[in-house]
């Protein structure tokens, strides 16, 4: 089936019964969901958080909508907007507490599911690329999540940033880019900088 | 292009867990209990909502209303929530997330109550804090989410009668039977203008349906229409049934 296809099939389910139309919404979408929120979020445990926090708002986003407006919508892109603002929400709030005590993040099991990428990428790694896409700025950071970690078309991006395309390209390089620099930059903390993931030094 | 970075970025991807739809539907499902046959809601964290079975599309309607959250079937409930409902020992988590503190401290309250035993509204509002909220009482209670497990059928009029039921003062009155509550006892004496007994060998006043009150043999006991009078002549409220004092 198409993403067009998936779309629409989506799209009738919600119109026809809103309660099994979003359990369809959420086993087809909830991986992307889920990762996105993965990637915008510092801990694994708030992830799921995020995730079921935006599918909530979701819904009842769509409560409150006609006929007509289910009809035209974008599911994915309109679900990840949510996403991205409840992220950025959350970021805030936050931000206006004081820090919590560091907290030992345990290190996730691999993946049933993972594929070779996944497999390569060290637990290590990992935390060293989210911690180098949350210092990238908004909404670099979320272009480069959109269309590098969940591979969505350019034009889906900036549906979900709300621009033009030719801006979510340049906010993808430019966010791809300033990686890069992160990634290969001498940290202040000594050595543990690697360039295993920059791109540049390809073993 | 042979990207490493690009690659690491698509290994970020992470399928949701398991748990994920769980914590965005409520499961819901029909069981039967002391009331019939009841509708169940289900969140990850307890009990949420139990209604009278009818109409599912009903059921559904009211509940999304309440609690603004998508509806899935269940296939069975959670251990221990059937007997409860059934009446049988055991206390299922709730989840009562969406009430207020206020609400929570009243249902709380109320699910002190032992069973065959009843508290004037007053005494539950002094329980959850707010002595002269006593309207209010009678107000949450009758929105009160998850009856049976939280026995509002237990809170009564302070004048003796049982008053009313979020499903009718006669499911009430058969519930309270059923628990052996001493309701025609308890009705004789409110008709004698007592409200409290208290016991010579004790020295205790205590509520007519309180354990202790039962065990207290005729020519020991003393009705008194106020606790106050009980402790003008020398009583102490129990510590049981807690008696305002």
């Amino acid at each position: 089936m198409t993403p067009d296809e998936t779309e629409d099939r989506l799209r009738r389910a919600l119109a026809r019964d809103l309660d099994a139309g979003f359990a369809e919404v959420v086993r087809v979408h909830g991986d992307v969901v889920h990762s996105v929120a993965r990637a915008l979020t510092a801990r694994a445990a708030d992830a799921e958080d995020l995730a079921a926090e935006s599918l909530l708002r979701a819904y009842r986003a769509l409560r409150g909508y006609d006929a007509g407006r289910v009809a035209a919508l974008a599911v994915r892109p309109w679900l990840l907007t949510i996403v991205r603002n409840a992220a950025r929400n959350a970021a805030r709030d936050a931000s206006r507490r004081p820090a919590p005590p560091p907290a030992f993040d345990p290190v996730e099991p691999a993946s049933e599911i993972a594929g070779p990428a996944q497999e390569a990428l060290r637990a290590d790694d990992r935390r060293q690329l989210t911690a180098a896409l949350a210092a990238l700025p908004e909404p670099q950071r979320s272009a480069v999540v959109l269309r590098h970690v969940v591979g969505l078309p350019t034009a889906e991006v900036a549906q979900v940033l709300g621009c033009a395309g030719g801006t979510a390209k340049s906010h993808v390089s430019r966010g791809l880019r300033r990686l890069r620099t992160l990634l290969t930059e001498p940290a202040d903390t000594g050595a543990a900088q690697r360039v295993s993931v920059s791109g540049r030094s390809a073993p | 292009m042979n990207d490493s970075l690009l690659s690491a970025l698509a290994g970020l991807a992470a399928p949701a867990p398991a748990t994920l739809p769980g914590r965005v539907f409520t499961g819901w499902t029909s069981a039967p209990s002391r009331l019939g046959d009841v509708f169940v809601a289900v969140t990850a964290h307890g009990v949420q909502f139990v209604r009278p079975a009818g109409s599912a599309d009903e059921f559904a309607a009211a509940y999304r209303d309440r609690f603004d959250r998508p509806l899935r079937r269940l296939d069975r409930l959670p251990a221990g929530v059937g007997p409860a409902l059934r009446g049988r020992a055991g206390r299922p988590p709730l989840d009562l997330h969406a009430l207020s503190d206020f609400e929570r401290d009243v249902l709380a309250a109320t699910a002190r109550i032992p069973a065959g035993q009843t508290r004037p509204y007053g005494w539950v509002a002094r329980e959850a804090g707010r002595p002269r909220a006593v309207r209010a009482v009678g107000t949450v209670l009758a929105r009160n989410p998850v009856p049976l497990l939280v026995p509002c059928h237990r809170v009564v009029r302070a004048d003796g009668a049982a008053g009313d039921y979020m499903f009718g003062p006669a499911r009430k009155d058969a519930l309270l039977r059923d628990e052996g509550a001493n309701l025609d006892e308890v009705a004789a004496l409110a008709r004698g203008g007592v409200h409290y007994l208290a016991s010579d060998t004790t020295g205790i006043v205590c509520f007519p349906t309180c354990r202790d009150a039962r065990r207290i043999t005729p020519a020991h006991r003393h009705g008194f229409p106020t606790v106050a009078a009980a402790v003008a002549a020398g009583y102490r409220p129990c510590r049981t049934c807690r008696p305002a004092a």
